[in-house]
């Protein structure tokens, strides 16, 4: 199963856990099998669309699947898979 | 950056000689740092270490944007600041702190908030930008103000236990640019899915990692030593210590440098980050309805929230409650029937009933749609227009 390196403002949704397994021959199957297992990650992870949200990146290794395969890009047993969600740190937006 | 002409004085040769020595470094590394300006937007978390450390290594001259005051809670991570400046405002504050640690060197200050108005008459100063800022409007416009003008951006990020890392818009010596921001993030996550520092916390020690690696990288893009983070992307958890460093590209679609740019100036950050908060949707009622329920008896209170002066001029016989006396005369308006807010046009009689909705929950709410000038303009033409 490839590796998925969970962010921490993610972590919240997979019980803390930052590395975890998840099975699929394409990072679109290895998205589906991570929010099946842990559903609260669905909207995070999956637009409208169906599509992986523009404010979210997803490396394969260490490439951008948007250089790659898309979501096709395909995973092997011991891909490294990173989800690198957009950060600003800082200030509560709404106090702007 | 003309570098070949920066001259040291003996106590400079002295402070640098550390760096001097080192044999792919040199004198001349030293005098590019000597000739280069680099403003640094933000002198917070991040910013406080970059400022430190770009200031000990004798940048010739460095700009610092933030309009922020020091505050109690800043000084578990922006070691630059102290107790007793608590309540000052940042840049000053930085400035006195900076220039006791390095008199050789140029510090300009901007106690102001980096805007679409100000950025690029700012940046354009300066060879080299440090983004320190702490929010996603004023990232984006930072990243494309530098796109817009050529110029390099060091951009370091932070959250709680994680960090990254990226040189963005990096001219290499081909004369191609690197990739920026917007390659990396199309748009902004929207308003409250990722939490701010403020509300998730962020560990003290953390902006220092970021921020020294941030003012490496500066130094590096300055001085041509070493391989830039340009296309790169570095990421750490300080949590398993792990880092990871990704390769990222220029994407085709972006809007500012892509195959077809369409973004050729800078633009509301905020409505781009979705961070005005969308107004709620009110009940409207355009003219001819409202005649219609005139015509036909339909029993309803009409409200007219202008002036006494315009009342004068020209009224519909409504109940005059000028704007700003809205919220203390909310007793006279009825909860049990329905209610038309009118005004000139439109505006005020719609944001009094965004007030009373929010403020006292009123259902029953309806916006007379282009005020009474739409009303005489459909209904009434005999009357006065103003």
């Amino acid at each position: 199963m490839a590796t998925v390196f969970i962010p921490t403002p993610l972590r919240k949704f997979t019980n803390n856990t930052a590395k975890v397994e998840a099975e699929g021959n394409n990072v679109s199957e290895v998205v589906k099998a991570l929010t099946n297992s842990y559903p609260e990650l669905k909207r995070h992870l999956v637009n409208a669309d169906g599509r992986i949200p523009s404010f979210i990146n997803i490396f394969v290794g260490d490439d951008d699947i948007r250089s790659l395969q898309q979501e096709q890009t395909p995973v092997k047993e011991n891909s490294q898979i990173s989800i690198v969600p957009a950060i600003a740190g800082g200030k509560p937006v709404s106090k702007l | 950056m003309n570098h070949e002409h920066i001259q040291f004085s003996r106590e400079e040769l002295s402070r640098y000689n550390r760096h001097i020595i080192i044999p792919e470094f040199g004198l001349e590394a030293q005098q590019k740092l000597k000739a280069a300006k680099v403003l640094v937007v933000g002198s917070g978390g991040l910013g406080s270490p970059v400022l430190l450390y770009l200031t000990a290594a004798g940048v010739g001259t460095i700009g610092i944007v933030d309009f922020d005051v020091v505050d109690d809670s800043n000084l578990q991570r922006q070691v630059l600041f102290g107790v007793t400046e608590v309540g000052q405002p940042k840049v000053e504050a930085a400035k006195r702190r900076l220039q006791s640690l390095n008199p050789h060197i140029k510090l300009n200050i901007y106690n102001t908030q980096l805007t679409s108005k100000n950025a690029l008459s700012l940046i354009q100063e300066y060879d080299v930008v440090a983004d320190g800022t702490d929010n996603f409007p004023t990232r984006y416009l930072v990243n494309d103000a530098c796109v817009l003008l050529g110029k390099t951006n060091v951009y370091a990020s932070i959250f709680q236990f994680e960090g990254q890392l990226s040189v963005f818009n990096y001219r290499h010596s081909n004369g191609a640019f690197g990739p920026n921001y917007r390659d990396l993030y199309a748009t902004p996550p929207p308003a409250g899915l990722v939490p701010s520092c403020a509300e998730g916390g962020v560990l003290g020690v953390l902006p220092g990692i970021l921020g020294s690696l941030q003012a490496l990288e500066v130094i590096k893009v300055i001085t041509g030593v070493g391989e830039v983070m340009s296309g790169r992307f570095y990421s750490f958890d300080a949590l398993t210590f792990e880092s990871r460093t990704f390769n990222i590209r220029r994407n085709p679609a972006n809007p500012l440098n892509g195959d077809n740019p369409t973004l050729k100036e800078l633009i509301d950050y905020e409505q781009f980050c979705g961070v005005r908060a969308v107004e709620k949707r009110i009940k409207e009622i355009d003219a001819i309805e409202f005649n219609d329920w005139q015509q036909r008896g339909e029993d309803f209170q009409l409200i007219d929230v202008r002036e006494p002066h315009e009342y004068e001029i020209v009224n519909i016989g409504a109940l005059l409650i000028p704007l700003g006396t809205v919220l203390a005369n909310v007793d006279r308006i009825d909860r049990n029937r329905k209610v038309v807010v009118q005004c000139k046009t439109g505006n005020r009689s719609g944001k009094a009933i965004r007030e009373l909705e929010e403020k006292f929950g009123f259902e029953n709410l309806y916006n007379l749609k282009g005020g009474i000038l739409g009303y005489i303009d459909d209904i009434k033409p005999e009357l006065t227009k103003y």
